[in-house]
């Protein structure tokens, strides 16, 4: 160890009561899939964590009709202050459980403790808290007085987040009144699995959540499945649109979360140390597997060569390793897959002609890793500049004034997030105005909060999360009945030219 | 002796302007009692797109005008549909084969609807979004905006100038600009609707209204890559699964046809359903 090296710091394990083998969770109980079962691993070190069940369509289709049974039996009769109380339950048994969720989570998916620490497990509770709020105040929500909850809701997420984003599945669809079946991702089905036990203890009625597990089919089962009323979709475009495609004709309400390409902007009066902290969390944060990274890099020309160099420094202070350890910053690389694209656009990057840097760092023997990495002189027909990496690669690009840097972010079919830095107010507002992206991070970037709506313009989706109107996605409106006609309703008739005529000759 | 009259050439709105379709083709409109009315221009899949380009092109200044201004422009159809009643209610009458005091109560509840959505201008804004508590050092604020370029295929019986206006009036609101394809049979209330809109500073390009073939001219918007929003309100009788399918390759906000005489029956919802809420986070110093 040399001068001024971190000795290793690894949070303990002892504390996880891992099962080796996982089944379906279904109402209620957990029972042994009907499909061939897969293991999952630790990315960091490709051992084998735990055997999980697949789900076949007998499975689904039994969690379907226990959602659904739970709906018409229990969950739509009770009353909204009782669906609260079990999702403030929740809430706190996460709180209780969240060290053990969070070595489980970084375990399972690759990404650091600190961020599942500080970041994943305490966003979760807070999800569950915020929408726990919510479930008896409805009439508050945006939809009208005495909205109405859709029914069972198939929710199928991805293995960036994954507790994460089934916190913000189940959380909002729970408080508006629906019951759930979410399928976690293939590689990332663990910390839904502990979720489950939490359910139990919470004592949740049996069925108002299912957790089902399995590969793709699994999810497109789930989809495709008739008994269902609402589908809501984390993951990438292609997935997106053929859900998108398959429920077309349908009584199903959609929700997609998609892919991104997000431009992070820094103009030349932007205080440069803290973007450059902006630009390492937008892109580097989770190994860049953000579907809202900032992976495109819009800086000013007149500072690039500033920005890079204050960049490349920060970037060699990056600590790549054991994600177990609590000072690591870039963890492993989810899957053998995701590597393997990752490595397949960089390359394409460089034989496209952009200049590659990396930061030099030890990449351990087993896993997948994949080190922090620019590219320099790329131009925007670069497919770096307008494929979703989703990994730590990020894509520079210039511009010289404000119009060309917002052509230049919202020239591609994405549009989730975008980020400024400026120390002009003003300029933050009028570029945030045109911006087509559905979050925008001023002076700061990758923030996320329950009581914040999260989702995309154009082919990143469509629908939000968190917030008001995150409830909208799960909610319609009471039936109304009688007229809609403006005129004819009596009380709002207007005075027409005629009427108002008609008055004065009856005079 | 009586007059000979002029008959009108009822012709595309396309970009503020009236061309015929380029593809020279025209159908026959008819009364309900089967008797010629006019030759409206039969649109082509040209003309669909020109009509995405015009669209697109007036979408920045449109969704870039004040909410004020967007509410004054149409509350200012209002008042041009108001003083042309006399017309409309004269080729609803020969269209849909109704009375005189049937087509005007249709062309009241038409204007009234146009006066409904401009209040929702400058207010729709306030309703749907708002500020929201995040835990941290934050200024954090939710907008709803404009979706884009809108197609519609306006609803095909009933009420024709009802329908056409319930299906345009709420995507124009939060400052979309729209492609509609007419009712095919009862066609003449769209048209002379476009030249209320021509002289109601509606900036050209915002609403452009194609007449002709829905089954012929739908799939090329709902396919069209830069279209962003379909509503396929009038869609009932097309193959509009397929026309949802085809929306999905570029993720279109679709919505589902409606019938009966509640269709696009006038709701907040309808502005909404063309808006994309935008969430931006200001960083607040620690003071």
């Amino acid at each position: 160890m040399k001068f001024l090296d971190y000795a290793p710091a690894p949070e303990s394990q002892a504390l996880l009561n891992l099962k080796s083998d996982y089944g379906l969770f279904i109402n209620g109980d957990f029972t042994a899939g009907r499909g061939t079962p897969f293991q999952t691993i630790n990315p960091a070190t490709e051992q084998q964590i735990a055997m999980i069940a697949t789900a076949n369509e007998a499975d689904v289709d039994a969690a379907v009709s226990a959602a659904r049974h739970a709906y018409d039996g229990v969950w739509s009769r009770l009353s909204g202050s009782d669906r609260g109380k079990y999702l403030f339950r929740i809430a706190r048994l996460v709180q209780e459980r969240a060290r053990e969720l969070a070595v489980a989570e970084t375990l399972d998916n690759g990404k650091p403790i600190k961020e599942t620490r500080d970041v994943d497990i305490p966003l979760v509770a807070a999800w569950f808290f915020y929408y726990a709020g919510w479930a008896d105040k409805l009439d508050h929500a945006g939809a009208g007085p005495n909205p109405a909850s859709l029914g069972v809701a198939a929710q199928v997420i991805p293995w960036n987040f994954p507790l994460m984003m089934l916190a913000w599945k189940i959380a909002p669809a729970l408080a508006a009144g629906n019951t759930v079946v979410l399928k976690p991702a293939e590689t990332t089905s663990l910390t839904a699995l502990l979720f489950a036990e939490i359910l139990q203890q919470a004592d949740l009625p049996a069925g108002v959540v299912n957790i089902i597990t399995g590969d793709g089919s699994t999810g497109q089962a789930l989809v495709d499945h008739p008994g269902v009323n609402k589908v809501a979709f984390t993951g990438s475009t292609a997935v997106g649109r053929s859900i998108a495609r398959s429920i077309a004709g349908t009584e199903k309400k959609l929700s997609l979360e998609l892919g991104g390409k997000g431009a992070n902007i820094v103009f030349d009066d932007a205080p440069i140390d803290q973007a450059v902290e902006g630009i390492v969390r937008g892109i580097f944060f989770n190994q860049g597997h953000v579907c809202c990274a900032g992976s495109r890099l819009l800086v000013q020309e007149s500072i690039h060569d500033d920005v890079i160099d204050r960049l490349k420094q920060r970037m060699q202070t990056l600590r790549l390793g054991d994600p177990l350890d609590k000072n690591t910053d870039i963890g492993a690389i989810n899957s053998a897959e995701q590597l393997a694209r990752i490595r397949e656009l960089s390359d394409l990057g460089q034989q496209e002609g952009a200049e590659r840097w990396s930061a030099d760092c030890v990449i351990p023997e087993n896993g997948f890793w994949f080190a922090p990495t620019i590219f320099t002189n790329v131009s925007t027909s670069h497919r770096i500049a307008r494929d979703e990496i989703f990994g730590p690669v990020l894509s520079v690009l210039t511009f010289r004034t404000p119009a060309e840097a917002i052509a230049k972010a919202n020239n591609t079919p994405y549009g989730l997030s975008a980020g400024i830095w400026s120390d002009k107010g003003s300029r933050i507002l009028a570029v945030a105005d045109k911006l087509r992206a559905g979050v925008i991070w001023a002076n700061t970037f990758n923030q996320f909060d329950p009581s914040s709506p999260f989702g995309g313009y154009k082919e990143s989706g469509y629908g939000r999360e968190g917030g008001r109107q995150g409830l909208a996605a799960y909610l319609k409106p009471a039936v109304r009945s009688g007229s809609r006609s403006i005129v004819a309703a009596p009380a709002t008739t207007p005075e027409t030219k005629k009427s108002a005529s008609a008055k004065k000759a009856a005079k | 002796m009586n007059r000979l009259a002029i008959p009108k050439t009822y012709k595309l709105y396309i970009g503020g302007k009236f061309p015929r379709s380029e593809s020279g083709r025209v159908y026959e409109v008819l009364s309900h009692k089967g008797a010629f009315l006019a030759n409206a221009a039969k649109g082509s899949r040209k003309d669909a797109r020109d009509a995405v380009v015009a669209a697109r092109s007036a979408l920045g200044g449109w969704a870039g005008a004040t909410a004020f201004n967007r509410g004054q422009v149409l509350y200012r159809i209002a008042e041009l549909l108001e003083g042309r009643r006399v017309q409309f209610i004269d080729e609803i009458t020969s269209c849909e084969g109704v009375t005189a005091a049937v087509a005007s109560a249709q062309v009241d509840e038409a204007i009234d609807r146009w006066v409904w959505y401009a209040g929702w201008a400058d207010k729709y804004v306030q309703v749907a979004g708002n500020a929201n508590p995040v835990s941290g050092p934050f200024f954090n604020l939710s907008v709803p905006e404009p979706t884009g370029v809108v197609a519609i295929i306006a609803p095909q019986g009933g009420e024709s100038l009802i329908g056409l206006v319930s299906a345009i009036a709420p995507a124009l609101v939060a400052g979309n600009t729209v492609v509609v394809v007419a009712n095919e049979n009862a066609p003449l209330s769209a048209i002379s609707l476009s030249e209320v809109l021509a002289t109601s500073d509606v900036p050209g390009g915002v609403v452009n209204i194609v007449t002709g073939s829905p089954a012929e001219i739908a799939p090329w918007l709902a396919s069209h890559a830069d279209v962003n929003a379909l509503d396929l309100v009038g869609a009932g009788n097309l193959d509009w699964v397929e026309l949802q399918i085809s929306a999905a390759d570029t993720l279109k906000r679709v919505l589902p046809p409606e019938s009966g005489a509640d269709a696009a029956a006038p709701e907040l919802s309808r502005i909404l359903a063309f808006t994309e809420l935008k969430t931006v986070w200001h960083t607040k110093a620690i003071l």
